[in-house]
């Protein structure tokens, strides 16, 4: 971990994220990977409020932020601009899986179709947390949010979780990864390889919400961990749109990830197997889609 | 030099002339001609700037912000619809005080769907904190893109502003402009010296949130910053006479209008063919004149009440309606009047398109003069 724990902090302690704050952590580790010549660019999100409280500030680089939906667009023009003065500075989006998944699309399907120098970093928690845990395009099928509530004839959220990095692979990203603050050096990795990866690079990190998800703020890595254990989060690498690695496991039923957070407690009580069953078969299908089942005689990477 | 070319490509030459070094737009009609101008100047290497192809108006003047925050000189064009949907960045674009200068063809918004001119786009962005500057003709509206830049970057100012000129009836229409050249040009504006920007070697951050403790302090600066412009333009429109020969000096521009009874108030292309009107009133003996208002935003309220106060009756025209309420200029003319005296009466009059003629302006004379107004002029009453 000599990556992780060396050099200086450019994202400072005393900002206002709950603790536990999974995104928190994958703001201090981007910043470890980019260092101190980057720009970042910030949606509108838990993140942002939480760190930029005016006067006061976390980031120790030049921190921008105009909308929930523009990161990608003001990052064009940041790179645009930095082009044109003949500046060397990294441009990083850092935004949340609403303004990712949902409000900032158009935007980001246009950065990444014009082929800008940019690296676009969502951070996913996989609700709106910072308006109060509402559904996004990035929230796993079962959850009960505020707007997707478990009720007498709801079993939450009925809709699958979008694609994203797929979606940006399609339009010819050179670089597309998924990671999460659980392995932190294997996210530090991925941002370095993609600031250092020429034209739009996508890195989706998965960050646990506690307050959101519904666990104790110590199990933020537990619950990061178990996420990949299950195989409902699958850790991978697309270069030009081919998966190139992906995190092997020795996987887990996903019962255990699920019973551990309140998000899914609807599904336990009454107990609800046909539910379960259901985001079991998502987890095998990520399990064969990606490859990531260690065979009986493979050994642990 | 006179050249004789479209209002447009009036426009996307005095541009290439500001040197933008990041533009960013996207093309809607009749705003058009103007960007398909600057990207060829980029293409043949005649402009020296980044010429970013957005899928989006919101994009474009989210490019645009960006860029600025790093520190580049940036330039848009828009319109109408294209407006509409930037809405949020021009708010976000003024509070982060950003220098950018947008043109803005004006156009009539839907529904139901209308390409043609009037003036409503601008008019509903009028409390976005952008300077608003209004053209008659393609000469001024050339020559205000440079006097727009010079007061958005001037460090006391910083805000963006709209060099606003009718869709059409002026992007479209070909008359003889003179442009500086590019040495006169260099000299009238310096090139971008930003207050401060997005640089690793000096960290800051732009566009944080604020509490209910700090908000309404980044908001009076802003107004702070509108009122200060008005003096900034004087300055820099006065400065423009001396270097050019014509005068941009007031915030509203009279004619014939020392010894007139009814004053005619409008913005625009319009101002052309009231003057034309008034000359013929005057031959006929009806002392009628004009006020140009070329600063709607910030709004020259004194400077109006100064300019009309000898006369007993104002008529002011607006190409654009704030429904419920009248027009938005004529409310703001009234309000500049208050407490005068004069009878001040709001002609709603060309909204999508409608033709003005000479003799349309003289039937709102006549209506000002017999007290009727605050109305909509010229409706076909037909088929309501």
């Amino acid at each position: 971990m000599a990556e992780v724990e060396g050099g200086c902090e450019l994202f400072s302690a005393g900002h206002r994220a709950c603790g536990g704050c999974g995104p928190a952590l994958a703001a201090r580790l981007l910043l470890k990977a980019t260092g101190k010549n980057t720009i970042l660019v910030a949606s509108t999100g838990c993140m942002e409020v939480f760190s930029t409280p005016y006067p006061e500030t976390a980031w120790g680089v030049p921190w921008i932020h105009s909308l929930f939906e523009n990161a990608a667009a003001v990052a064009s023009g940041i790179e645009a601009s930095l082009k044109r003065q003949g500046r060397s500075e990294k441009v990083v989006c850092v935004c949340g899986d609403g303004a990712t998944f949902d409000i900032g699309v158009l935007c980001i399907s246009g950065a990444f179709e014009r082929g800008h120098d940019i690296t676009y970093i969502c951070y996913d928690n996989e609700a709106y947390m910072n308006t109060g845990i509402q559904r996004s395009g990035a929230t796993p099928y079962g959850a009960s949010t505020t707007t997707s509530p478990a009720g007498s004839c709801s079993l939450g959220n009925t809709l699958r979780k979008k694609d994203m990095p797929a979606i940006l692979a399609a339009h010819g990203s050179p670089y597309v990864a998924t990671a999460s603050i659980a392995y932190p050096n294997d996210f530090v990795q991925k941002v370095e390889r993609a600031i250092n990866t020429p034209g739009p690079c996508y890195i989706q990190v998965h960050a646990p919400c506690c307050t959101g998800w519904g666990f104790e703020a110590g199990e933020t890595l537990a619950m990061g961990k178990l996420a990949i254990e299950t195989g409902l989060w699958v850790n991978y690498e697309m270069v030009d749109g081919v998966v190139e690695k992906a995190k092997k496991v020795k996987r887990k039923p996903v019962e255990e990830y699920l019973s551990k957070q309140k998000r899914f407690r609807h599904l336990f009580k009454p107990r609800r197997d046909d539910e379960i069953a259901k985001i079991q078969a998502i987890a095998d299908a990520n399990a064969e889609r990606f490859g990531i089942d260690i065979k009986a005689k493979e050994s642990s990477e | 030099m006179l050249e004789f070319m479209e209002g447009s490509h009036a426009v996307a030459e005095i541009v290439k002339r500001c040197r933008p070094q990041v533009i960013a737009a996207y093309p809607i009609t009749p705003q058009t001609h103007i960007v398909e101008d600057l990207a060829q100047m980029v293409a043949n290497c005649e402009i020296d700037a980044e010429y970013i192809t957005v899928e989006s108006e919101f994009s474009a003047l989210s490019a645009c912000l960006g860029a600025s925050a790093a520190g580049s000189r940036v330039y848009s064009a828009t319109t109408s619809q294209g407006l509409a949907l930037m809405f949020e960045v021009c708010f976000n674009a003024a509070g982060m005080r950003q220098p950018i200068v947008m043109t803005i063809a004006n156009r009539s918004l839907g529904a139901p769907l209308s390409i043609w001119n009037d003036q409503q786009d601008s008019i509903s962005l009028r409390d976005s904190g952008w300077l608003q500057l209004y053209a008659e003709d393609n000469q001024e509206t050339a020559d205000l893109h440079m006097i727009a830049y010079k007061v958005c970057e001037d460090h006391d100012i910083l805000l963006p502003a709209f060099v606003c000129f009718d869709g059409f009836i002026l992007t479209h229409t070909y008359e003889p402009v003179a442009l500086p050249s590019q040495e006169e040009a260099d000299a009238y504006l310096p090139a971008f010296n930003p207050y401060q920007r997005l640089d690793a070697a000096k960290p800051l951050s732009m566009g944080m949130y604020a509490t209910p403790e700090y908000y309404m302090e980044f908001r009076y600066e802003i107004d702070q910053a509108m009122h200060r412009a008005k003096q900034a333009l004087v300055k820099a429109g006065r400065e423009f006479g001396e270097q050019f020969g014509r005068d941009y000096s007031g915030l509203v521009e009279g004619y014939r209008l020392d010894d007139a009874d009814v004053a005619l108030v409008a913005m625009g292309s319009i101002c052309g063919t009231v003057k034309d009107a008034i000359d013929e009133m005057r031959e006929a003996g009806r002392k009628v004149g004009l006020l140009k208002i070329r600063t709607y935003r910030p709004f020259p309220a004194s400077e109006i009440a100064d300019a009309l106060k000898n006369v007993s009756t104002v008529a002011v025209l607006d190409k654009n309606i704030s429904l419920g309420n009248g027009g938005a200029v004529g409310t703001e003319v009234k309000s500049a009047l208050y407490g005068s005296g004069i009878s001040v009466y709001d002609y709603i009059i060309a909204l999508g398109g409608r033709d003005v003629r000479k003799r349309d302006i003289a039937a709102v004379v006549d209506l000002a003069e017999k007290g009727k107004g605050d109305m909509f002029y010229g409706l076909r009453t037909e088929v309501l």
